[in-house]
């Protein structure tokens, strides 16, 4: 346990699923903290739980037993409304499949959080060149998702979610469709967030991305974790 | 969210599947120009109906009469004390009546059983005097010939039948002379032994000389006119009132005025007829003429009756131009449900970026609402564009039929509005499900959906 108060605290999480007479543990008692400004690798294969543990974080899913603490808040009690504010305000998501509205501008896209929020409309142009500046990608503002690179798109995504300034950046194998140039670029933008404050938890099924970029790693399978250490510690 | 950004997000959502969502307007647009043009023709064939009746007099006008001082067989005798005669309804009183608010006119009933000359035959008929008012009053329209040049002018209007009877051919009455031959009422000399100033007891009386009066046939009328209580239904010659009221012709109700009023010299009327500015104005006047001490009547209760009519029958229609728009909220919830399958993972998008589900459903509901909004301005317009196509159809047949052209339809603002709020409403109780449905998405599915 850190000497600070972790900016995220799983306490003996599960969620399972039931399916027919099947009882699925895609997170099964696991208990897990991730330290402020802290940059965390989810590792692990597929069907291990680790994206089903990002949306428990993210507030997308709710625990079947456990709670979740974010930001002193514990997600497992929080109504629909507070998740969704929890959502809009303390966090910010980015996916592997850009999930960009395909038919707005980048400038548009990356107002939405702004709109939900209620930002005063006057703020929201700065607010959204600010951080487009942080992906540099102020020349495309007028563009649309279709007419980028995928490792554009991503960038789009990511200044999608840092618009609201979030205390906490959730990544879903954000660069599962990008070349390794590209996902490299990507992952150095995270770092670069993280240097500025921002804890991030990634999910990812490259040890080697993870090894490079993220402080700690944590290693799931069938819903368990299996083991934490710090990246620089595997990577010896 | 903030109502203008809902709204903002709600247009873009329907220009992205614009082909598809014109289709669902527009089918709220013909449910509701069924809706307003069967509405349409409700209010205007009440309007109609209404101004018929409005023109003819017969719900705006109060029937006056004297209080009645005679004790009816077995009843009590009403509002009069013993010793204060009833208030004679003279020239008088006809002026206070005038001057009470919302009166438009009042005027005596001048009407008298008498003969008629015409090629040297006679010809016994019912006179009546007919208000410049009457003019207006409908009964007119269509008429041979013309209405009197003035209200004091010698001329007469014919009924048909009666026109039938002195000629063959009625049209060529037009601009021939008849004589009228009738009893001109000329008081007498009080009698000495009367006390003075003593109205209501017996003390004179008048002859009836003979006279003549020579009255050009200026017009013959199809439909028997009707204006002001009781109508003018049974008498077959008409002339202008002021003139028939110079002839001061016996009356049927002369007697009783002798037994009523020693004065006969005096002008005194057996009725009044007051016209209101508008039927809901009759009330409260019927009321303030019977506070001068005279008996009202007036047929306010019938038109009660016809307004009853109108709102069921407005009512039924209203149901049945419904069923347009019923069949219509099936497009939207249609369109609605559609635009959430395509559109699933989208909603994902939005609620993993912090949207309530409120917000989702507000988003469906105001994409409802402006479909239904827009539906309901087409409709409005398609079925006033309707309204105007039956009537100019009607008009075109009443005119084949040689008969004067008619509003068949009407839209009032009321409708306007009432059409607009409905079709909104509407909608959004059709868009009630898919926003549900919408706002209830898991997140996580909808964004692994494909």
């Amino acid at each position: 346990m850190p000497a600070s108060d972790p900016a995220i605290h799983l306490d003996h999480t599960s969620r399972h699923y039931s399916m027919g007479l099947t009882t699925v543990r895609a997170v099964d008692d696991l208990s897990l903290f991730v330290n402020q400004n802290e940059f965390l690798a989810l590792l692990g294969s597929s069907g291990s739980g680790k994206s089903t543990l990002l949306n428990l974080i993210g507030g997308l899913d709710r625990p079947t037993s456990g709670s979740i603490v974010v930001d002193g808040q514990n997600l497992a009690a929080l109504s629909s409304l507070d998740l969704a504010r929890y959502r809009r305000n303390t966090i910010g998501m980015i996916f592997q499949s850009f999930n960009l509205l395909p038919r707005m501008t980048l400038e548009e896209n990356i107002e939405l959080p702004l709109r939900l929020a209620e930002i005063d409309r006057g703020e929201r142009p700065a607010r959204v060149r600010k951080a487009l500046e942080r992906v540099r990608l102020t020349h495309r503002v007028g563009h649309r998702p279709t007419e980028l690179s995928g490792g554009e798109q991503q960038r789009v995504a990511i200044a999608r979610a840092l618009v609201n300034r979030p205390k906490i950046l959730l990544a879903d194998e954000p660069t599962g469709n990008l070349d390794s140039v590209t996902g490299e670029a990507i992952l150095a933008l995270l770092r670069e967030q993280s240097q500025l404050g921002m804890t991030i938890v990634m999910v990812t099924h490259e040890r080697s991305i993870a090894e490079e970029f993220a402080d700690r790693i944590a290693v799931m399978g069938d819903g368990k974790l299996l083991s934490i250490s710090s990246a620089q510690g595997l990577a010896q | 969210m903030k109502a203008r950004d809902l709204t903002d997000l709600a247009l873009r959502n329907l220009r992205e599947a614009v082909f598809r969502n014109a289709l669902t307007t527009l089918g709220v647009a013909v449910g509701v120009a069924s809706l307003v043009a069967m509405l349409s023709l409700g209010v205007g064939l009440q309007q109609l109906a209404s101004k018929r009746l409005s023109q003819s007099g017969l719900f705006d006008t109060i029937f006056v009469t004297p209080k009645n001082s005679f004790r009816g067989m077995g009843r009590p005798q009403r509002e009069v004390q013993p010793d204060k005669p009833p208030r004679a309804l003279d020239a008088d009183a006809r002026k206070e009546i005038e001057k009470l608010p919302n009166v438009i006119e009042v005027y005596p009933q001048v009407r008298f059983f008498t003969e008629v000359r015409f090629n040297n035959k006679p010809y016994a008929t019912v006179v009546a005097g007919m208000p410049d008012s009457s003019k207006n009053s409908g009964s007119f329209d269509g008429m041979q010939g013309r209405f009197f040049s003035s209200p004091t002018a010698n001329e007469a209007i014919l009924q048909i039948e009666f026109a039938k009877d002195l000629s063959e051919k009625p049209d060529s009455l037009l601009g021939q002379d008849l004589i009228l031959r009738y009893a001109e009422r000329q008081a007498l000399a009080a009698s000495a032994t009367d006390p003075p100033g003593s109205p209501g007891e017996p003390s004179g009386g008048f002859s009836v000389v003979p006279k003549e009066l020579r009255l050009k046939i200026v017009g013959v009328v199809e439909t028997e006119p009707a204006a002001g209580y009781g109508g003018y239904g049974n008498a077959r010659l008409l002339m202008p009132l002021e003139t028939a009221a110079t002839l001061r012709a016996a009356q049927v109700n002369d007697l009783r005025d002798i037994v009523r009023d020693a004065s006969a010299n005096k002008t005194t009327y057996p009725s009044l007829s007051v016209r209101a500015k508008s039927p809901s104005q009759v009330d409260a006047l019927e009321s303030s003429i019977k506070a001068l001490g005279f008996n009202t009547f007036s047929l306010l209760d019938a038109s009660k009756s016809l307004r009853t009519f109108f709102s069921v029958f407005d009512l039924l229609l209203g149901i049945f131009g419904s069923l347009a728009l019923a069949v219509a909220t099936l497009g939207i919830v249609n369109t609605l449900v559609m635009a959430i399958l395509e559109r699933r993972r989208e909603i994902g998008v939005l609620k993993a970026l912090g949207a309530a589900d409120s917000d989702v459903q507000q988003l469906f509901f105001v994409e409802a609402g402006v479909m239904g909004f827009l539906g309901g301005i087409l409709g409005v317009l398609f079925g006033w564009l309707l309204g105007r196509a039956l009537t100019y159809g009607t008009n075109v047949y009443l005119h084949r039929q040689n008969l004067n052209s008619i509003e068949l339809s009407s839209v009032p603002w009321w409708l306007v509005l009432s059409a607009l709020a409905f079709a909104v409403l509407v909608s959004l109780a059709a868009g009630f499900y898919p926003a549900s449905r919408a706002a209830k998405l898991n997140p996580v599915d909808a964004l692994r959906y494909e």
